[in-house]
């Protein structure tokens, strides 16, 4: 994936380690990078390491090498002092709604937090109704509290907020995974949209490649660490060249009521999950 | 508009918290009135000496021919406003202190625990002597002392509090949409530590009344003739066989005690996220 100069985000050769009792590389020498009004998928089982990407391409994580740059800027990271304003553009709606929003305040509230960092960047101003309204919750919920929602209700507030900042790129880590079966394929899809009217890129990150395959142009498939396999999502799904992405393919629930859960634990996986296909990347 | 987390719906009130709240408030009234109604100057010796309870004098006279009720009542004016200020110093600076420290992290956090393990190695009543011999015994320098060594608690509440909130998603997405650390600690950190903080406060008011009469007991705090219900009970060991010079004080400080820890107790069930949860979900 060659980072091209009108690339949204490009990340490039990022490594990101945990230091504790031993050494954790939890991303290892990924790059990748997204264009405007594009759809990226990242899949991927748990702890290959989609998380800390996203964290990176947001400025929470400190990469060890490599770099995530944004609209040709390096992303800051995001410690002690106040984000510049430049970069409120990248927003990100976390996997856990439960603490996604503050719970002492207004869901109206938190929307015009939102809100506020798109009028700090110059951007048009807008209504916290307007965003519930898109997100397809009822208006009067300006006045309710983040324990009066469900789960769902909430993530969808999470994305108001996200969105009412009028992002250019939206980083979704495992944004519907905490949903239940019925509101996952409709949240996302939402995502999609919402993503796409407003010409941002969206990097969507989630272990199921169902709903992936169904709103992203492009996937990115990760495992431990490494992108084994990426390029153009029906391409992908259609045909998958690596083993480890034709397994994690055929885990998906077959709704015959026969599918099969995902395989063995990363430890006793096959060898050749972890072998380099040069051919499975960047497939059109 | 009504902020819902310091509206207090009436079922969570218990009978103890509200008894607690009375008795507290009857203390406090005296405690700022005293002075224009009792019957005796508390310090004037024109009465008979170690008169046991009566009719003119309804909790006796000490051995000096003090009005023991007058004493007693002009005494809460004294121990409670001081202990009232003693308490909202410690939460100020321990919150500050805390929030700062838990907020900040890293050499900031180290440096700021640092301290507040060294303050907290100090036995209070060994660090009121200390003072009391530098500054001098007075009440006001046992507030000093007690002052030095109870902000620490606040500060490590706070701390604990504000590193758990730190990661919290949105917290994080505060942040993101541009929060100044000041407007993270308004908006996302303080609404949350408000509650435990004033729990600790209200079970504290009790804690520092016991320590500034127990400073006084011991000579360290109210010096004489100041009506100060430690130093009262202090004086009663002369006269053991007068038992009213000492019951009294003591039931004064038995009963301010119990009131501040009962309301307590009671804004912990209050502002306790998971009783409000359960009981939100069972409504």
């Amino acid at each position: 994936m060659s980072a091209s100069s009108n690339d949204l985000l490009s990340v490039t050769d990022l490594v990101i380690e945990y230091h504790g009792a031993s050494v954790v590389r939890a991303v290892d020498g990924v790059s990748l990078s997204i264009a405007p009004g594009e759809v990226l998928a990242l899949v991927g089982e748990s702890g290959c390491g989609k998380s800390s990407l996203a964290r990176a391409v947001v400025g929470m994580e400190k990469p060890r090498s490599g770099s995530v740059s944004y609209r040709g800027q390096a992303v800051p990271l995001l410690g002690v002092r106040r984000r510049p304003t430049a970069f409120t553009s990248i927003q990100m709606v976390f996997q856990d709604p439960n603490s996604s929003l503050n719970p002492r305040i207004r869901v109206g509230a938190q929307i015009t937090e939102g809100i506020r960092a798109a009028l700090a960047r110059g951007e048009a101003g807008s209504k916290p109704e307007e965003w519930l309204e898109r997100v397809g919750l009822p208006t009067a919920m300006v006045s309710r509290y983040a324990h009066e929602l469900s789960g769902g209700q909430r993530q969808r507030v999470a994305i108001a907020r996200a969105l009412a900042a009028r992002p250019d790129l939206l980083v979704a880590d495992e944004p519907i995974s905490a949903l239940d079966a019925s509101s996952q394929a409709s949240v996302a899809d939402m995502m999609r949209r919402l993503a796409l009217d407003a010409g941002a890129g969206l990097l969507f990150i989630s272990h199921d490649l169902a709903i992936v395959r169904l709103i992203a142009d492009r996937t990115v498939v990760m495992y431990r660490g490494q992108i084994v396999e990426s390029g153009v999502s029906e391409r992908i799904w259609e045909d998958p060249a690596h083993p480890y992405t034709r397994a994690l393919l055929s885990a998906i629930p077959a709704p015959d009521g026969r599918g099969i859960l995902p395989a063995a634990p990363a430890a006793e996986a096959p060898a050749e999950w972890r072998s380099a296909l040069p051919a499975a990347l960047d497939r059109v | 508009m009504t902020r819902r987390w310091l509206r207090i719906p009436s079922a969570w009130v218990t009978p103890l918290g509200v008894i607690g709240a009375v008795i507290a408030a009857f203390w406090i009234v005296v405690a700022f009135t005293a002075q224009f109604w009792v019957p005796f100057d508390p310090l004037a010796q024109v009465l008979p000496r170690l008169q046991a309870p009566g009719i003119d004098t309804i909790m006796g006279t000490d051995a000096l021919g003090r009005d023991i009720f007058s004493r007693l009542m002009t005494g809460a004016g004294v121990t409670i406003p001081l202990a009232l200020m003693l308490v909202v110093m410690s939460m100020v600076v321990g919150t500050l202190i805390g929030a700062i420290a838990g907020y900040f992290g890293k050499w900031v956090d180290e440096v700021l625990m640092r301290l507040t393990d060294l303050v907290m190695a100090f036995p209070t009543v060994i660090l009121a002597m200390v003072v009391a011999a530098a500054l001098g015994p007075s009440l006001f320098n046992a507030v000093i002392a007690a002052f030095v060594v109870s902000w620490p608690q606040y500060a490590r509440m706070t701390r604990s509090i504000v590193l758990g909130l730190r990661t919290q998603n949105y917290v994080m997405a505060g942040r993101l949409l541009g929060f100044s650390p000041f407007k993270t600690l308004r908006v996302d950190v303080a609404p949350n530590v408000v509650g435990p903080i004033l729990v600790l406060a209200s079970l504290d008011v009790g804690t520092a009344i016991l320590l500034l009469s127990g400073l006084s007991f011991l000579g360290l705090g109210a010096q004489p003739p100041t009506a100060e219900w430690g130093s009262m009970i202090s004086a009663a060991m002369a006269n053991f066989d007068s038992w009213w010079i000492g019951v009294f004080p003591g039931l004064a400080i038995l009963t301010v005690v119990m009131a501040f820890n009962f309301v307590g107790d009671s804004l912990r069930d209050i502002f306790d996220p998971t009783s409000q949860m359960s009981k939100a979900r069972a409504r």
